[in-house]
């Protein structure tokens, strides 16, 4: 069989992760921190969510063709949040715009 | 081989020498139809629908040209026209446009050109012609019903707040119709990534399927953003919910880059389709390898990739800010790159080869040029100051006019012809396809050229009617109106002779023109299981060889060369040289 | 037929060809490897589906910040961390079945595990249920018409927030988590004839195919969840009304 099969306890362990982690989003969006309180909670997320990804997903341990489709789904993401945001982050930058 | 048979003998031969069985024949009835499994027949079912909402399309064409030969609004009110260029635009953009080469061409080639019995999914590519009709009768219920005016780009705050039509159901039928094309683009990557043949290395690929996988991967991460776009035009029109109602807070800017971020890439996945044909075309007819192989696989992932990012050139005058016009801008030039280098690269391949001016090639020669001639348009209002003035008008019409029908049409025509021997077993007659081709060049031209003129003398797109003291504008829209007349003509000889050649073609050989690739090496048409026994490739892609050497593989097929036995010279050894790359 | 190569050769089934092996495969590894092919590609397009949604949220957070602060603080996030937990567990016990079937155990320990998953995702939209329930009590269903928030939580806006911008917060609330909770749904409806088909022994370490790609599937459900809970529960915890 060429599957590899994850053992339970790293199933175990990496549950114990995303408990640990979501407590802890709880508890960092109770404390003001301005701006930065985005940047943890983002984080935080992200962190969980490679933990699913590559163990309950098995992506650690699966071909370089699943790496790549999982690379792409975040990147054609971002481009669609990154690129729409230099819109609205950059209106007025130029004085108001007086296109025709 | 001898050469000394008439056509008509050597194909009583060859009809008795074929199995008996293909996969137009395995079964009948039609639940061997509505519920089959192989890829070639929903490939048929396919071409049957998109056909139908072709010219339903087509029909809406013809009323706005009709409308537009006077000045006065005469043959309808400004609200029905508004509806007429809507429903024109709808039907061919989602329903003929993105599916067209894919879902019939791609359905009924992907497998047979790596070597495969079918798709990966072939429950699920049944289950995706069947969304598509969903999505295509629920859309035709609403055009039915009393119609959509907000254009086919579907722009709020007007469809959400102001227009008094079938949106939400117009729009229900395209969201449908959106999973049928994702479903078709996940069983292409999955379809090319674990079912290639032995041997048959990436590298080894028609280009056709390099084309294929790029437009999948539109497919797969364009569509579902329009699906959720239309979604949300849905809900603000039902529930008044305040997502791009300025009133409530909301941006209909926002909508238009949700739009556009699918339906610039939509634009893509309507070209590389038939950029891949035009591909097999110009191999097969000019009987030379595709200059610069990788050059143009690589150039259609290029053209996927980039075609993501410039979606915001469709908001330069929309308040969308001038610093990510720029970046548009410039992305935008960029992405002409890859589609240039395809062009050089198919224009290199015709030197010192062996060109047959058969119906496909003449349909290939016609997309590069007229496919040129859309693409330097598309570079022109790419440049922001320049598009400021033209934008809206006709000629952004003619633009993408000459791309879709110029381009994407031809490609589809050029693979019908090059592969409806493959798909029927019975051969077009070549004198009538050659001279439709040149009626839908004439047509084309007519039609479309004079629109140039007419934008960039400001007459405004979505408009019927025009200052009468213009006398010129008139004189060019009556030219476009005569064109399209022409057009349709052109279009309808095919129509009639594909029909017909069903019944009254000469039967065609297995590898009538002949071509290199897998698909050739079956009998025409193919078994249902395409291949009885499962190729292992060890030759090059377009790795012609003398003519008297391109033999046939598998039971049950020919096994004597095809000779030089073109269908259009039985007599003669068709002139077809050998051209290999050192 | 010594070989299944030879087999195919002679145009005959292979003799030792597993009952799940669709006709238009070679083996069953290739089978395999093409339906989890298939499923990531499926989650590829699913992450763009929902990534519109999350490119509104970005913009109008961008624009509002006090107003989705606001709104955001209103809801429950206790329930959203107990329901983000639920969620995880749910995860946990898929990742064990597809494990069971991995490692050949017996089927009643891979129904278990998956009714587990099923049990826990109906935790999770009961307690969806209530808190829709709840906004609707509170008059905050953004449905023109039906959005009507008592005095108490008018009182709560900041003044510089307009009811609009308020607003805007909870239809992206509701489309969100409603199209969370429709995929959950989806994922429920799909492992019921799974959760059969293992009772039914038909899956084994060589064939298990249909429960991975289904794990695959609600694995990425969760993460939805897991980026949902911060954007929507937590922005406003920290400020007090």
């Amino acid at each position: 069989m060429s599957v590899h099969i994850v053992p339970r306890k790293t199933y175990y362990m990496v549950f114990g992760a995303l408990i640990f982690f979501t407590a802890l989003t709880v508890f960092v969006a109770n404390v003001p921190l301005g701006k930065f309180n985005d940047v943890v909670a983002i984080t935080i997320a992200v962190t969980k969510m490679m933990l699913v990804l590559l163990f309950f997903m098995h992506v650690r341990y699966s071909s370089r063709l699943i790496w790549v489709i999982v690379a792409s789904m975040f990147f054609w993401l971002l481009i669609l949040l990154l690129l729409t945001l230099t819109d609205y982050s950059s209106r007025g930058w130029f004085g108001p715009n007086v296109i025709t | 081989m001898s050469n000394e048979a008439n056509a008509g003998t050597l194909a009583h031969e060859w009809r008795s020498r074929f199995p008996t069985v293909n996969y137009l024949n395995a079964d009948y009835g039609w639940k061997s139809w509505l519920l089959t499994k192989d890829h070639k027949r929903i490939a048929l079912l396919y071409l049957a629908s998109i056909t139908f909402f072709f010219m339903i399309g087509g029909a809406y064409a013809a009323a706005i040209r009709l409308e537009l030969l006077t000045p006065q609004g005469d043959l309808m009110q400004s609200a029905t026209y508004n509806k007429v260029f809507t429903h024109h635009g709808i039907m061919m953009v989602f329903f003929f446009l993105i599916p067209s080469i894919p879902a019939t061409l791609g359905n009924f080639l992907v497998p047979m050109m790596i070597g495969a019995k079918d798709l990966a999914f072939p429950r699920i590519n049944l289950l995706s012609w069947y969304i598509y009709m969903l999505g295509g009768v629920i859309t035709f219920a609403a055009l039915l019903f009393g119609g959509v005016d907000t254009g086919w780009t579907f722009y709020v705050p007007y469809s959400t707040n102001f227009s008094n039509t079938y949106v939400v159901l117009a729009g229900l039928g395209i969201f449908v119709n959106g999973f049928s094309s994702i479903l078709t683009g996940l069983n292409f990557i999955v379809t090319t990534h674990t079912m290639r043949a032995p041997g048959m290395t990436w590298f080894r690929l028609p280009l056709f399927i390099w084309s294929m996988y790029a437009t999948s991967l539109i497919f797969i991460l364009g569509t579902p953003v329009i699906a959720i776009t239309v979604l949300l035009v849905a809900v603000e029109r039902l529930a008044h919910v305040g997502i791009f109602d300025p009133a409530l807070g909301g941006d209909p800017v926002l909508f238009q880059h949700m739009f556009w971020f699918y339906s610039h890439p939509a634009v893509y996945i309507m070209i590389l389709p038939a950029m891949g044909v035009i591909s097999e075309l110009i191999a097969t007819h000019a009987r030379k390898p595709i200059f610069g192989y990788s050059f143009v696989a690589f150039s259609s992932l290029a053209i996927a990739i980039f075609g993501f990012l410039v979606w915001g050139h469709h908001l330069f005058v929309s308040s969308q800010s001038v610093y990510a016009g720029m970046i548009f801008s410039l992305i935008s030039f960029v992405v002409a790159i890859p589609s240039a280098v395809k062009v050089f690269n198919w224009t290199a391949t015709l030197y010192k080869a062996s060109i047959s001016y058969d119906a496909p090639m003449l349909y290939a020669f016609a997309f590069i040029g007229l496919f040129t001639i859309g693409g330097l348009t598309g570079v022109m209002l790419a440049a922001l100051g320049f598009d400021v003035h033209v934008t809206d008008t006709y000629f952004v019409v003619a633009h993408f006019h000459y791309i879709m029908v110029g381009g994407a049409m031809m490609g589809y025509l050029g693979g019908l012809h090059n592969w409806w021997p493959k798909m029927t077993g019975r051969m077009y007659p070549e004198g009538w396809a050659r001279f439709a081709a040149l009626v839908v060049f004439v047509g084309f031209n007519l039609t479309f050229f004079p629109q140039f003129l007419l934008g960039y003398m400001g007459m405004p797109r979505r408009y019927h009617v025009y200052p009468t003291d213009q006398p010129l504008w008139q004189v060019l829209h009556v030219m476009s109106t005569g064109g399209a007349s022409i057009l349709g003509i052109g279009l309808l000889i095919p129509g009639i002779y594909f029909i017909w050649s069903m019944r009254y073609g000469r039967f065609a050989p297995a590898n009538p023109w002949p071509a290199t690739g897998l698909e050739w090496r079956t009998p025409s048409p193919p078994p249902t299981e395409n291949f009885p026994v499962t190729p292992v490739v060890t030759w090059e892609a377009y790795e012609f060889r003398p003519v008297e050497e391109m033999a046939v593989i598998g039971p049950g097929t020919p096994d004597e060369p095809i000779g030089g036995q073109h269908p259009l010279n039985p007599g003669g050894d068709g002139g077809i040289a050998v051209n290999r790359e050192p | 037929m010594a070989t299944n190569a030879e087999a195919i050769e002679h145009g005959h089934a292979p003799e030792s060809a597993h009952a799940a092996l669709a006709h238009h495969f070679d083996n069953l590894e290739q089978q395999r490897e093409a339906g989890t092919l298939g499923m990531w590609v499926f989650i590829a397009q699913e992450v763009m589906f929902f990534g519109g949604l999350f490119l509104a949220y970005l913009i109008y957070r961008m624009r509002y910040p006090e107003a989705f602060m606001a709104a955001s603080n209103h809801l429950n996030w206790k329930i959203g961390a107990f329901n983000t937990t639920v969620l995880i567990t749910s995860s946990l016990t898929m990742a064990l079945a597809v494990w069971a079937t991995q490692a050949g155990r017996a089927p009643k320990v891979q129904v278990a595990l998956m009714l587990a998953t099923v049990l826990l995702g109906f935790t999770f939209l009961g307690v969806k249920a209530y808190e829709y329930h709840e906004k609707y009590v509170d008059g905050l269903v953004p449905i023109a018409g039906w959005f009507n928030p008592n005095h108490e939580i008018l009182s709560h806006i900041p003044a510089n927030v307009s009811l609009g911008q308020y607003q805007m917060f909870f239809w992206l609330y509701f489309a969100m988590t409603g199209l969370h909770a429709l995929h959950m749904i989806v994922g429920v409806l799909i492992i019921t004839p799974i959760i059969y088909w293992a009772w039914r022994g038909r899956y084994s370490p060589e064939y298990h195919a249909p429960v991975e790609n289904f794990g695959l599937y609600w694995h990425f459900v969760d993460i939805i969840w897991i980026f949902l809970f911060p954007l929507l529960y937590l922005l406003g915890a920290h400020f007090k009304p």
